[in-house]
């Protein structure tokens, strides 16, 4: 399948959280499918993140998190995209997030939590199936 | 020796393996190498067993470390722990204690590792969730209360922090009127994993390596039973490395860190003996026992032949094994149990000096009660119920083992080698290499899991719908709050001209190649913070986030 214009992706690490095994691969499946994608690194405030995101004019931001702190970081990103404007850019979350956890993040506005062994053209299609479609 | 050098029976079976089915799976190890469908004589090209095994307890120690090994004394049974605050981590060392387990193992939470403060604004949601938070010399009292230093021996993983953290463990034994010369266990103190795999890193790498050689240098003549260093590999693996990676990346930071102390005009024999090892126990279980096997081997070649030791026991590479937290999967996680007992089983037959083996429940969060209690019975009942503590080295001797063995001490002198042509450890850390490698094989491996290459119970085979959530430990939120009060309650009490003379000396001696571990002991007893040290090193080191990006 061609893009019309390639998604342009910004994949994350919020918090002090170094496990970048997984986004690395992500960012790695997502380029081989033909996206843009913006890999902002490790240790990144929620302000660092929506920077990111408004400069790289993305489609999406993928957040990965294995540490626990999911629900302090992640509604911070969702509210600071708000007030920057940015609610048509899609947010998905990767990494360990407890069962109970996930229907709260969907209820908040992530469009999809990736766990673990999500094979990666799940999240490809996720991405492709879901674009231009706006984020709550 | 007639069946293996009868030619009409080998050709007879090249035939008949020629003609057999192959499975869909390539017959593979974890790491992607290819394995034979049969090791005989000839797989061992040159092997001689008085060269390449001798005797356990004899140079070059392919069949462990000690004579008798599990004969005398079993592994060191030992789970990590750490959550909240240091007062419900203490609970945890004294239930595990309680339940029978030999030794304490600490895990701090993030902040901390990364040498920050709990009332630190980068710190927010993190403060005791995975592991317990420590600012102050106070909660190191109360992380350590009515436990008997002198009879315990504790681990703390720390890394970028670690002479802080250190500087805390010696100030509180010696509150608890413990004599140093009795205080026995670990400090993980090995900063260059980090920039290779696990990223708790805070300043360049020159200057933390430094850092590292202080830890070692101090304890070398103060406290001459800790391990000054775990040098590890677990954390390159679970990154995604491949098995040879693991061991030759480990073994090629151990040797940057005998440089660096030889460099200091350090007696090897001083400090060698001290240094220990942790490796990871990953699901392949062949590939394992040979990966323990030839990091004996390489290590004590290294030791007595390149760096000139002469003590038998700077030549033994002694190991810490925990079982592959990325091996665990959220789907069906009672499975992770058998994965576990069968990776424990590897880290025992490789001949490991202590063991973690992790909790069935350990994808989803930290560990139940339950789950922590499931992990060390398999432990206990590997070491008393399944006879393989009985002999030594009971794989030692085996064609397709001692061939493994072989192969990957070729292939990780192969890796010494690329490392040592890009100018040696930091120019190739530098340059990303080890980063590269390292993901490189971890999305080789996701590509072969998605292509279902490699099957994973429960994720790409034999998935189940309908599960039933099981229990998981939940850290209180108002953990961070209580933190963050006891903490300027601490700061209230002390005396500010105290702690901003020490943290001005923390600068002054940080700029000279004096040993910082004195000052930072000081420094620790006037209640001086993790994040205040930190931020004076900083103010000499610089912060480095170079590697942060790759």
């Amino acid at each position: 399948m061609i893009e019309p214009h390639p998604l342009r992706v910004v994949l994350a690490k919020v918090g002090l959280d170094g496990h970048d095994r997984g986004i690395k691969i992500v960012a790695r499946a997502l380029r081989d499918a033909g996206m843009q994608v913006i890999y902002a690194g490790l240790w990144l405030t929620p302000e660092a993140v929506v920077r990111t995101v408004a400069e790289e004019d993305a489609d999406w931001l993928g957040l990965s998190l294995l540490s626990g702190a999911h629900m302090t970081l992640v509604p911070r990103v969702l509210q600071l995209l708000r007030e920057a404007g940015l609610e048509h850019v899609g947010v998905i979350v990767g990494g360990i997030i407890p069962e109970n956890d996930i229907p709260k993040l969907l209820e908040m506005g992530v469009a999809r939590v990736f766990g673990p062994g999500t094979p990666l053209p799940e999240i490809v299609s996720f991405l492709r199936e879901h674009s231009g479609a706006s984020h709550a | 020796m007639a069946t293996v050098t009868d030619t009409a029976a080998r050709e007879r079976w090249e035939k008949e393996i020629a003609a057999a089915p192959q499975r869909e799976q390539p017959p593979t190890t974890v790491s992607n190498v290819p394995i034979e469908p049969l090791y005989t004589p000839e797989s061992l090209n040159g092997f001689d067993p008085d060269v390449d095994l001798g005797y356990p307890g004899q140079y070059p120690f392919t069949r462990g470390v000690h004579a008798s090994m599990y004969r005398s004394r079993l592994w060191t049974m030992r789970q990590f722990a750490g959550f909240g605050t240091p007062r419900q981590t203490n609970e945890r060392f004294k239930f595990l204690l309680a339940k029978g387990q030999t030794g304490l193992s600490t895990a701090f939470d993030l902040p901390s590792l990364m040498g920050l403060d709990s009332d630190d604004p980068r710190a927010v949601g993190e403060v005791g969730r995975l592991g317990v938070a420590v600012s102050t010399l106070d909660d190191m009292h109360e992380l350590f209360a009515g436990i008997d230093l002198a009879k315990v021996s504790v681990s703390m993983t720390i890394n970028a922090p670690a002479c802080i953290a250190m500087a805390f463990f010696l100030a509180n034994a010696a509150d608890q009127g413990v004599d140093w010369k009795q205080l026995r266990g670990t400090v993980q103190n090995d900063i260059l994993k980090e920039f290779h795999a696990q990223n708790e890193f805070v300043f360049p790498p020159q200057p933390h390596v430094r850092l590292v050689c202080d830890v070692i240098e101090f304890c070398t003549h103060h406290v001459p039973q800790w391990n000054t260093v775990s040098i590890s590999g677990y954390h390159i693996r679970e990154a995604g490395s491949t098995a040879v990676q693991e061991l030759a990346f480990t073994l090629a930071d151990g040797f940057h860190y005998v440089e660096t102390c030889l460099e200091r005009g350090m007696d090897i024999d001083a400090f060698a003996p001290r240094l220990s090892f942790f490796f990871n126990a990953h699901n392949d279980i062949f590939e394992e026992i040979a990966k323990y096997r030839a990091a004996r081997v390489l290590w004590a070649e290294a030791m007595r032949h390149k760096y000139g030791a002469r003590c038998e026991n700077s030549w033994k590479l002694r190991f810490h094994a925990q079982t592959a937290g990325c091996s665990l999967q959220d789907k069906q996680p009672e499975v992770n149990l058998i994965r576990v007992a069968y990776q424990a089983l590897a880290a025992v037959l490789g001949g490991c000096q202590s063991l973690h083996t992790n909790s069935l429940d350990e994808t989803l969060a930290l560990p139940s009660e339950h789950a922590v209690t499931l992990a060390l019975r398999t432990q206990q009942v590997l070491a008393y119920e399944t006879g393989v503590t009985n002999t030594v080295d009971p794989l030692g001797g085996s064609y397709f083992v001692e061939a493994l063995t072989k192969q990957m001490q070729h292939e990780a002198r192969r890796y010494f080698q690329r490392i040592e042509e890009q100018g040696g450890m930091i120019a190739a850390l530098e340059a990303g290499f080890f980063r590269r490698e390292i993901a490189e094989a971890a999305f080789t491996y996701q590509r072969e899991v998605d292509a279902k290459r490699k099957l994973i119970v429960g994720v790409n085979a034999f998935q189940q719908a309908e599960e039933k959530p099981i229990e998981t430990l939940v850290v209180d939120e108002k953990i961070e709050k209580e933190r963050i009060a006891h903490l300027k309650q601490i700061k209230a009490k002390r005396d500010g001209e105290i702690v901003r003379r020490l943290l001005d000396q923390i600068r002054r001696v940080a700029a000279t190649q004096e040993n910082l571990m004195p000052t930072l002991i000081e420094a620790s007893r006037a209640r001086c913070t993790v994040g205040e040290i930190m931020n004076a090193l900083a103010d000499v080191f610089g912060r480095y986030d170079g590697a942060a990006k790759w």
